[in-house]
């Protein structure tokens, strides 16, 4: 908040003479003594507050911090289970940009013959982004293995949860797909088909590409999202870090293990968030340029 | 001398609004024909017709003698032998200039990139535009992207061109230079329908010219006598409404 204050005096029109310089200078000062001021009366506040020696320990703990990143005989390595997230997030995020293209180009395809089809891609992406998460994991995670399919039974915990979480982003990324082949000019699609190009062939060439350049920041949003729903996978019994967190926060009555798992879901975060961020800048320059040529 | 497009009793509504109300009109191959008329009078819908991008409600468009409304004929093979150029140039905008050309000639007639590539270079060259090939559309000026939508729409090497308005959203400055290239198009005895604003142009370029009016072809004729003498007094109503906005 605070240091947002030097925008609207940089956004002023610029002042003739020193003026405006003098108020940039001061702008800088107020916001570094607001900055200083504000944590020092946070953490004034948390040293006084009543039992502030026990939530150190039971939460910042060095030594439990440590023990928990690295596991003990008895408790499963925070660090450790957090690859399992990694590695759910990684698969998870290749079958959704599949699987939410299909749906998107099979809703936008014409013609009353293909009625059923879109009709299928409609009830999909109301269902599963309707339904929470947590049911669609117990439904698979639980549900299926009952059934007895051969095969499809007797996938491992964590590939149901794999698969849950595919069902339900795909049809959040569908919708954001869609409205990137939207945002696309009519006009495109028949330029592409006066020259001869196939329905198809125009889709491909010419307003997907288009389509889903203007979607990569919305999509990364969505994927920071699911970064984070890897977590709920350990519904099914998969110790990623959450669960990992919980084990040894059970077990050693301490909470550090839960701060060093938020950590490490943050610190994954930071990087694609900021990632987001130039994007849109790079968007909103390019937008600007072409407003102006 | 044998038709190259044929347009027989060409009807088209839009919702209750008839905007083609039975078109009939023979282009003979290397012929020109400007299409004049106010705006709304259908002249762009009938380009679209033509090449089947707007599907028409009644009527048959032959070209070189194929029937290319007949049922089962597909429509994308029909499209590739017409080409259009729109008034807004509709450029691929994350494509370069080359891409923009060889793009139709590769994936929908499966030349291979040495041969498509050299053609479109050789295209560009003619057009005064070779410097530009590896530029994206929005580093060009407006002239120079009509003039890449019209080489783009040439490198499938169409048997006839329709022209849309090329170029009624161009800077004055720029309409020379784009009329240059369809009047050299026009020499070489490229087949063109072209529907345009700019009344001199059409007066020089034309081998016949049509007044649409209300989706109906008024009065046609060569352009000295259309312009000078028209018989029907819309079509003279028109021309006088031309003249005074000083565009004759
Ligand atoms: N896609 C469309 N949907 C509905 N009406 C249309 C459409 N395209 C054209 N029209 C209508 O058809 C009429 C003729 O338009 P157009 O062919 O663009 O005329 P011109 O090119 O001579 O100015 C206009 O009344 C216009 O509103
Ligand atoms: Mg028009």
């Amino acid at each position: 908040m605070t240091t947002r204050g030097t925008g609207p005096a940089d956004n002023l029109e610029p002042s003739p003479g020193r003026g405006s310089k003098v108020l940039g200078n001061r702008a800088v000062l107020v916001s570094s003594a607001s900055t200083v001021l504000f944590f020092a009366a946070i953490a004034l506040v948390v040293a006084l507050a009543p039992g502030s020696g026990l939530v150190a320990e039971r939460f910042f703990s060095p030594f439990h911090l440590w023990q928990s990143i690295r596991g003990t005989p008895g408790e499963p390595s925070v660090l450790g289970a957090f690859l399992l997230n990694v590695y759910i997030f990684a698969i998870s995020e290749v079958f959704i940009l599949v699987l939410a293209l299909v749906i998107a180009v099979v809703r936008g395809i014409p013609g009353p013959v293909f009625f059923p089809l879109r009709l299928v891609a409609i009830v999909y992406t109301d269902v599963f982004r309707g339904v929470p998460l947590i049911l669609i994991l117990y439904i698979i995670g639980f549900g299926v293995p009952g059934l007895g399919i051969a095969y499809f039974s007797y996938l491992s915990d964590v590939t149901y949860g794999i698969i849950a979480l595919v069902l339900v982003y795909s049809a959040y990324v569908a919708e954001v797909y869609r409205a990137g082949i939207e945002s696309v000019h009519e006009s495109q699609n028949a330029a592409a088909r006066s020259l001869g190009l196939t329905r198809f062939q125009s889709l491909r060439f010419v307003v997907l590409p288009q389509a889903i350049r203007r979607v990569i920041p919305p999509l990364l949003n969505d994927f920071i999202g699911l970064q984070k729903d890897t977590a709920l996978v350990s519904v099914l019994g998969s110790i990623e870090a959450a669960r990992a967190a919980q084990i040894y926060g059970a077990s050693q009555f301490n909470y550090a293990s839960y701060v060093v798992a938020a950590l490490l879901f943050v610190l994954i975060t930071i990087p694609l968030a900021r990632f987001t961020d130039r994007l849109i800048a790079r968007d909103k320059r390019r937008r600007q340029a072409g407003g102006l040529a | 001398m044998s038709a190259a497009l044929v347009l027989e009793g060409i009807r088209k509504s839009f919702g209750p609004n008839e905007v083609l109300k039975g078109i009939d009109l023979s282009v003979a191959a290397h012929e020109v024909v400007c299409l004049i008329g106010a705006s709304g009078s259908g002249k762009s819908t009938l380009l679209r017709c033509t090449n089947l991008v707007e599907p028409i409600d009644a009527g048959r468009v032959v070209v070189e003698g194929e029937e290319i409304t007949a049922s089962g004929v597909n429509a994308d093979r029909v499209r590739r032998r017409i080409g259009i150029v729109y008034q807004s140039f509709n450029l691929f905008p994350h494509m370069t200039v080359l891409r923009n050309i060889t793009l139709a000639p590769r994936e929908a007639l499966k030349m291979d990139r040495k041969t498509a590539e050299d053609h479109a270079v050789s295209l560009l060259e003619r057009f005064g535009l070779a410097d530009r090939k590896d530029e994206y559309p929005d580093r060009l000026s407006g002239g120079q992207q009509q003039r890449v939508a019209i080489v783009r729409a040439l490198a499938m090497r169409p048997s006839i061109m329709l022209l849309d308005e090329v170029t009624s959203a161009l800077d004055p400055e720029l309409v020379a230079e784009v009329l240059s290239v369809i009047r050299e198009l026009a020499r070489e005895g490229m087949t063109m329908l072209i529907a345009t604003h700019e009344m001199g142009f059409a007066r020089d370029i034309a081998d016949r010219v049509c007044f649409l009016e209300e989706g109906r072809i008024l009065e046609q004729g060569p352009p000295e006598r259309i312009f000078s003498s028209p018989k029907n007094p819309r079509t003279a109503r028109f021309l006088r409404r031309i003249i005074e906005a000083g565009r004759l």
